[in-house]
């Protein structure tokens, strides 16, 4: 039993993975999955409706489950087919976050009308909607940073509302019951022209595909605008009817029908565009399987195994852990390939992604260093990373779609490739020194478990981490230079982000002089490395909250706080780093 | 590398005096304190804290006046609470620079002897030296300003993003203009400004580095105005503080008075706020007078053909911006088409024109030329780095890796490895 350990564990971790790979299939009579499949044009780019529904719902409300007013929990397929559809009921669902209580009393509304005392509905705010217009032209004018927490609120629920109001013109407008009548006759298509003109004004979706097939996705139209060019019922594309057979038979409750409308207008897709549809099968399949998800519980079982390898079983546990590490590893990896052949791009294009490739890449160094330390430091070092950075991925997900498209100074997949991978790679190591040198801090002063070899195998991985940091960070800084020189102009502006980077290298290029000069010995190295955590932390984020220079994307108030949290905790390890030798339980006695 | 090597190195340096030492042992202390790891930690811990503070401090300057304050000065100066008087209160960038040059040269004539060893440091260092000489060079050779053009128009010039001049021009011959450019350094002044090609002198009377032009008829109880011809008469200047911010811009304005051998021709208020030339005779010649962006003449033609700025579909976020450009040089050996997009700039001439932006429905573009001579310097050292970088630590994990390798840890570790293996 203790012998097989490891292989228990992973064994079951590896069950649940593919437990999570497995198509779920639909729950009623709807083929919802097949729905959810449905390629449409939105953002710049190709992608299933599924997304629409998820990215919806996560930025509306912060998580992907939605609650029917009637209490039944449903997939985010349904909640998008009553926006569309029978928008009297998406209206009551409720799934917009409200956190902030100034904002409440803009509707006359309580913590405890909404679900979870957060989340409200449509219908609940409805009555407040000119005084939260009247508020947003109010706070609009205050720049961003200078902003209140009540300004921020509302501005950010007022871009929610307008999201799902625009949302609601996707496939039919507001007010007609059954499209499909409507576009019998052309009397009522004429009459209807005001309504297919706002459609096509508010929505931003472009469902219905060019009549030529063609790669180049400009052809792809709104409903309104393929109305507004129908004068008679002959002259309506037979994409946008089938649009509004869906949407006929949906309200109706005729799942025969509409599954049989679906069915034939997917296999019609996936032989005139078989490469969207392909596309947004595997995407929205993506979607549903949740490989980042399931990476960041694998993760939390790997250090916890890795932690409780120092007290008891060191050697079955220590392998345990350093097996679902890599494990985790390898679903995160396939994901990360999944998002780069979805979007034809290198893994780091914004901000989320630069989480996942930092954590991606510590726990590749983990998993190098574990192997040729084996003493489940290296396991639990990269598991915290691996972790940490897919809940900041995660939290940077709630604002929209992360896979965008990207702006034109950006738009050059071969510096995206070199410079920006390799200065997140500079990020990953300097990080990973830092928590290395945590686990050195915290096990030598509180635990008797850090001898001697165990210390000195410590040292000789920051250092070496810190040596691979500093090459890596100055590389990827250098290289951002050059890019900058060859697109404006200038090889260094001291720019908020080029500063960061900068930062980082002279951080690590400190360390390493302190060491060789022998300023600093192995726990004022520790004291250092963990620094290191503080000045990447502010580069990666810190520079951003500025919202100053070519490199700021926007931010949002809740990282500032994440940001000082983990700014103390750091200077908080540090203060423990100083604490005199004669009280650290492990070098008791024991001559340093 | 072994710690206790580099250590060792660097307290010979410091402590052992060398032979023939006393009368010359505070020459040799100074080289061992200017040759030391702990200056270089002290000027690297430094610079991490100004620029730290100088990027903090770019919400309330912009990137312009941070550099500025912080980058290009040798002190980083702040005024006295309640006063105009600045002291200097850190070390600014070409000071930190400096130093850390110094120390790097110092310490390399001093302790570092060539070997394969350390050849890794020898060229990161060498590296780093061209890295900070580049720096050094770009701030005080680099000039950056602006072609406008529209589409089908026709240009020769760059125009300076901060620096204005005061063109003084004949236009009496249909054919061509006579141009003095006066550059506004000379309008700060009190001197009276002569030039052989102009018929007149120039007074400077007033400068303003900012200010705002007003009509003195929206104005109540305005003062009179000191121009007493052109434009300026029904104007008044208000002298605005500078500002740094990236979407605000200063205007320039001064007054000078005009005089022939005659006596004084009147007082004119110039300022780059006004669109047009203010335009005056004298002795049977058309003159026209601006203040304006100062203006660098290439020997060269740049013709916009056409702008295009493509958005993804169904949002407008922009995906490329392109100029199609047709250059054409005064001797007549390039008369070609060439098209300058984002990440795509036309180097031609010791200039770099690269697409920055575009204006009037997508009838103008913006083209920001840069002539820097040492652009090319960054591109050497950070090759040099680069490649001393990945020698020094591949020597580290070869050696790391050959220990491993031996089954039996190694006697004496801290001893230098052997030099046969």
């Amino acid at each position: 039993m203790k012998k097989n350990l490891s292989l228990i564990a992973l064994a079951l971790c590896l069950l649940w993975v593919v437990s999570t790979l497995v198509p779920r299939g639909n729950s009623g009579p709807f083929d919802l999955e097949g729905f959810g499949r449905l390629p449409v044009l939105a953002g710049g780019r190709i992608k299933p409706l599924d997304t629409i529904a998820r990215t919806g719902l996560l930025m509306l409300q912060g998580r992907q489950r939605a609650v029917a007013p009637n209490g039944k929990e449903v997939t985010p397929e349904e909640w998008l087919l009553d926006v569309f559809f029978v928008p009297e009921t998406a209206d009551a669902y409720q799934v917009f976050r409200i956190d902030n209580s100034d904002v409440l009393s803009i509707f006359g509304l309580t913590r405890a009308d909404g679900d979870g005392g957060v989340r409200f509905s449509y219908r609940q705010m409805q009555a407040g909607m000119d005084e939260l217009d009247r508020q947003t032209h109010l706070a609009e004018p205050v720049e961003n940073a200078e902003r209140s927490a009540f300004q921020r609120a509302v501005v950010e629920l007022r871009s929610h509302v307008e999201f799902y109001v625009r949302l609601k013109f996707g496939l039919q407008a507001p007010g007609i019951a059954d499209l499909t009548a409507e576009l019998s006759d052309t009397g009522r298509i004429r009459a209807l022209h005001a309504a297919f003109e706002s459609m096509d004004t508010f929505s931003s979706l472009r469902p219905i595909p060019p009549r030529k097939p063609s790669a180049d996705p400009a052809g792809w139209q709104s409903v309104g605008r393929s109305l507004l060019g129908a004068a008679s019922p002959s002259e309506v594309d037979p994409h946008v009817l089938v649009y509004a057979v869906l949407g006929k038979d949906w309200r109706e409750l005729q799942p025969a029908a509409f599954n049989g409308a679906l069915r034939s207008y997917r296999d019609e897709l996936s032989l005139r565009f078989p490469e969207a549809a392909r596309r947004s099968g595997i995407e929205a399949f993506f979607n549903q399987a949740e490989p980042f998800i399931t990476s960041l519980f694998l993760y939390v079982v790997a250090f916890l195994l890795a932690a409780i390898s120092w007290l008891a079983w060191p050697e079955p546990l220590g392998r345990a852990a350093f097996r679902v590490m890599g494990l985790a590893f390898l679903v995160a990896t396939l994901g990360i390939l999944a998002r780069m052949w979805l979007e034809g791009r290198p893994p780091v294009t914004n901000l989320y992604s630069s989480a996942l490739f930092i954590g991606w890449g510590s726990v590749a160094l983990c998993l190098v260093l574990e192997q040729l330390h084996r003493n489940a430091v290296a396991s639990a070092a990269g598991s915290m990373i691996g972790f940490g950075t897919l809940v900041i991925a995660h939290h940077l997900s709630l604002s929209g779609d992360t896979l965008e498209m990207m702006r034109a100074v950006l738009d050059s997949n071969f510096w995206l490739s070199t410079h920006v991978v390799t200065v997140t790679t500079g990020y990953a190591s300097t990080f990973l020194a830092g928590f290395l040198a945590i686990i050195y801090i915290l096990r030598g002063l509180l635990t008797r478990s850090l001898d001697r070899r165990t210390a000195d195998a410590l040292a000789r991985m920051v250092y070496g981490i810190v040596c691979f940091a500093t090459l890596f960070s100055f590389v990827g800084t250098m290289l951002g230079g050059i890019w900058a020189d060859q697109s404006w102009g200038r090889f260094w502006g001291w720019d908020p982000k080029e500063n960061g980077a900068l930062l980082i290298v002279i951080w690590n290029a400190i360390i390493l002089h302190c060491r060789w000069g022998g300023l600093v010995r192995q726990r004022g190295m520790m004291a250092l490395a963990v620094f290191g955590n503080v000045v990447t932390a502010w580069s990666w984020f810190g520079t951003n909250m500025l919202g100053v220079g070519l490199h700021s994307y926007g931010f949002t108030s809740a990282a500032f706080y994440g940001l000082i949290v983990f700014v103390a905790s750091q200077l908080a390890v540090i203060g423990l780093a100083v604490t005199p030798l004669a009280k650290w339980r492990s070098f008791r006695g024991v001559k340093a | 590398m072994s710690k206790g090597e580099a250590g060792r190195a660097m307290k010979q340096g410091q402590t052992s005096p060398g032979p023939g030492s006393g009368g010359p042992s505070f020459a040799r202390s100074l080289v061992s304190v200017l040759a030391s790891l702990q200056l270089t930690v002290a000027l690297l811990a430094l610079s991490l804290a100004m620029i730290f503070v100088a990027t903090l401090d770019q919400v309330h300057l912009g990137v312009w006046g941070v550099q500025q304050k912080y980058f290009h000065s040798f002190f980083v100066m702040a005024k006295v609470p309640g006063t105009d008087f600045a002291v200097p209160v850190f070390p600014g960038g070409y000071l930190l620079g400096g130093a850390l040059l110094l120390n790097l040269v110092t310490a390399h004539a001093d302790r570092f002897r060539l070997s394969w060893k350390k050849s890794g440091i020898w060229l990161t260092h060498l590296g780093l030296i061209l890295l900070l000489i580049g720096e050094g060079l770009s701030g005080l050779m680099q000039r950056d300003g602006q072609v406008r053009i529209d589409v089908g128009q026709t240009h020769r010039f760059v125009e300076s993003f901060r620096e204005s001049e005061l063109a003084v021009a004949d236009v009496t011959n249909p054919g061509y203009d006579d141009v003095v450019a006066i550059p506004v350094a000379r309008l700060m002044g009190q001197d009276v400004i002569q030039h052989p090609k102009l018929p007149f002198t120039l007074k400077p009377l007033a400068y303003y580095p900012n200010a705002t032009l007003r009509m003195r008829s929206q104005v109540t109880n305005a003062p009179p105005s000191m121009a007493t011809m052109g434009d300026g008469t029904e104007m008044i200047a208000e002298p605005t503080p500078v500002t740094y911010k990236p979407d605000e811009s200063n205007w320039p304005t001064g007054y000078v008075e005009l005089a022939g051998p005659e006596g004084a021709l009147g007082t004119w208020l110039v300022s780059e706020m006004l669109d047009q030339p203010q335009t005056f005779t004298y002795q049977g010649r058309t003159w026209q007078l601006a203040l304006r962006a100062r203006r660098d003449y290439l020997p060269f033609t740049l013709t916009l053909g056409k702008f295009t700025h493509d958005i993804y579909p169904g949002t407008d976020i922009p995906k490329n911006f392109a100029s199609t450009v047709h250059l054409r040089s005064d001797d007549g050996r390039d008369d070609r088409t060439v098209q300058i997009s984002m990440n795509n700039p036309l180097r031609y001439g010791g200039y770099a024109f690269y697409q920055a932006g575009y204006a009037n429905n997508d009838h103008t573009s913006v083209l920001e030329a840069v002539r820097n001579p040492s652009w090319q310097i960054p591109y050497a050292s950070c090759a040099l780095i680069s490649l001393g970088l990945v020698v020094q630590f591949g020597i580290s994990l070869f050696g790391f890796f050959r220990k491993r390798g031996g089954a039996v840890p190694q006697p004496a570790p801290a001893r230098p490895a052997p030099s046969s293996p």
